[in-house]
């Protein structure tokens, strides 16, 4: 016990004696103008800092772009409308990917609810096309239940051919009118890539 | 003097429109009918009177029944005495004329052919500023069409259409174009029920469509009990005013007929299990225990029939599988005997009239699209929908005759429903 305390005397000793060299006097120089070295060395710090933070920024800035750019892509992917041949409410082979990559986003966002409205151009009787809008809504729905999705997650409603998205009266616009449209109604922000 | 000269002009004017007139269509019966004319009338000059007369003269032209010959208002101011012989010379059989009295209008119906009286009766009217001014007058020409057929003409009657969106109502004769919905709503399949003091009508929002009563006297409008949720749509009164039908979508895509009784607000009942097939437009037969009603279940829509409680379901139209088009919009016929449509020829829908008792048909349109057929109370003119003449518009066509007239709105016209006739205690 005793030994220890000695041992550990001693090495406080050498250590004490270890800095404390005799000081040593330069030739005193021409006083130049003070470096400041303590300011300096705040202003490269800072600097650094500052450019860090910009790197920082940047990455942030690019990572919010990537990250709102994949938003956009997936609410557009979400929305994207499918069409229908006059008169019909079957998914056509062309419109299938569309409802693939819907049903994966909708698998990969459980809280993501959407609204499918039917449509249809303005052939048909007024009153049947409520019918037919409903049909139409009702055909992608099924599909993406099918591919797995929660039906809680999905409402359809039929528009009939009372909202146009081209209000002009010839092939192409009645082509145009005859769709689904996918609208989001909860969980529509910050959704989560499928994997 | 001046006036026998325009008479007499009248006659040479007058006899080439005999011509013309539809061949053949059978003896009717009534007193003076015969096949292929019309019994000619005329309102015999007077003094004053003059919208009265005017409003009496082109309701008796679209009443179908005569042909009333023109003459230039106050060319002739009678005495007490009506000169027969003079409207003889015509071929005048019918002469209406019509006097001023304390409250209102005295109107004789005179036999051109016995020289007699034959019926006369005073009618009150309102200050002709008043709002039931014009209504009130049709209800005189609908009673002279009584006097002389048997049957009370249909001019103290309204439609309701739809013209961008919103439900307007309109007398019988085009005037009076009246908004009943407000320009920041979306209504659809407008319909009057048969008091006519309510027209029912699907509110359409954005996820849903609720059948809203809207109360004509107070403006006020009321959601249908049972039409919360979903897309309620072709709302349809029972005779008795007492049920609405309607149709309904689901969230499986189907859409089926219910119906629910409306002055109770309650009992909401399903008519129609469609499971694979579309069932909707549904309309009651005048007796209220059949509706008509369109059934996607042939693959395309064909109108079928129902008993009101939705048993005894059987196909009404006939139709060849694969080969006849859409069929739409059926209205049961007062009668009770026909049911108009509109069925698709060569992609065009056309209006057809169904006789229920022997299913035979009648295509009554051929040129244009025409569509959603509306009967007249008096189970004989129809208004339908028609583009002949460049924007859809509404036609009157009478059934018996052919003759066709349009009742002019501006604007795009849809979903025409024709109202029952208005008693006195209407506006």
């Amino acid at each position: 016990m005793k030994s220890r305390s000695l041992l550990v005397f001693a090495l406080l000793a050498a250590a004490a004696c270890g800095g404390k060299k005799p000081a040593e006097t330069p030739a005193p120089a021409p006083a130049p103008a003070p470096i400041d070295s303590t300011a300096i060395k705040a202003r490269m710090r800072q600097d650094s800092i500052n450019a860090a933070e910009a790197r920082a920024r940047a990455a942030a800035d690019a990572a919010a772009r990537a990250a709102a750019q994949l938003q956009a892509q997936l609410s557009a992917e979400v929305s994207a409308m499918i069409h229908f041949d006059f008169d019909k409410a079957d998914i056509k082979p062309e419109d299938q990917a569309n409802l693939d990559r819907k049903a994966a986003i909708l698998k990969a966002n459980p809280g993501l609810s959407i609204q499918i409205a039917g449509n249809c151009d303005n052939r048909g009787s007024d009153e049947y096309n409520l019918a037919l809008g409903n049909r139409r809504a009702a055909a992608a729905q099924r599909y993406l239940i099918n591919q797995g999705v929660s039906a809680s997650q999905i409402t359809i409603v039929s528009y009939g051919e009372e909202r146009p998205v081209n209000p002009a009266n010839d092939e192409a616009a009645w082509a145009e009118n005859r769709n689904d449209q996918f609208t989001p109604t909860a969980g529509g922000n910050n959704l989560v890539a499928p994997k | 003097m001046r006036a026998a000269v325009a008479l007499g002009l009248l006659v040479l004017a007058a006899a080439p429109l005999r011509a013309q007139d539809p061949i053949d269509r059978g003896v009717r019966v009534g007193i003076t009918y015969t096949a292929g004319t019309r019994p000619r009338l005329v309102l015999l000059p007077g003094a004053g009177l003059d919208s009265v007369r005017a409003i009496l003269q082109r309701d008796l032209d679209f009443s179908d029944r005569f042909e009333v010959l023109p003459l230039e208002s106050g060319s002739a101011a009678s005495g007490s005495t009506v000169n027969y012989q003079l409207y003889r010379t015509l071929g005048a059989e019918y002469g209406v004329d019509v006097r001023s009295d304390a409250a209102g209008v005295v109107v004789r119906l005179h036999d051109i052919g016995s020289g007699t009286v034959r019926q006369q009766q005073p009618f009150p009217l309102p200050a002709q500023s008043a709002p039931g001014f014009r209504m009130a007058v049709h209800r005189v020409s609908d009673e002279v069409v009584r006097w002389v057929t048997g049957t009370p003409g249909v001019a103290a009657t309204r439609l309701v259409v739809l013209m961008n969106k919103r439900a307007y109502r309109v007398d019988s004769d085009g005037a009076d174009v009246t908004p009943i919905t407000p320009a920041s709503e979306t209504v659809l399949s407008p319909t009057w029920s048969p008091d006519g003091r309510y027209v029912a009508y699907t509110r359409f929002l954005d996820g849903a469509g609720p059948i809203m009563l809207h109360d004509l006297a107070t403006g006020r409008a009321q959601r249908v009990f049972g039409t919360e949720s979903q897309l309620n749509f072709t709302p349809a009164f029972s005779p008795d005013g007492r049920s609405l039908a309607f149709a309904r979508t689901d969230q499986q895509g189907g859409t089926d007929i219910y119906a629910v009784n409306v002055t109770d607000q309650c009992c909401l009942r399903r008519l129609t299990v469609g499971r694979f097939a579309d069932n909707l437009s549904p309309t009651y037969a005048p007796d209220g225990r059949r509706i008509a009603f369109v059934s996607t279940r042939p693959g395309t829509p064909q109108i079928y029939a129902m008993s009101s409680d939705g048993t005894d379901q059987e196909l009404l139209a006939p139709y060849d599988y694969g080969a006849t088009g859409p069929s739409n919009a059926p209205e049961w016929s007062p009668d009770g005997a026909s049911v108009a449509f509109h069925r698709d020829i060569d992609r065009a829908p056309q209006v057809f009239i169904l006789e229920v008792g022997s299913r035979r048909f009648k295509q009554l349109t051929s040129s244009g699209r025409n569509s959603d057929p509306t009967w007249a109370p008096d189970g004989r003119h129809l208004a339908f929908v028609s583009d002949r003449s460049g924007r859809a518009q509404v036609w009157i066509i009478d059934t018996e005759t052919g003759r066709i007239r349009q009742l002019s709105l501006t604007g795009e016209v849809r979903l025409p429903h024709w109202s029952r006739r208005f008693g006195a205690a209407s506006p």
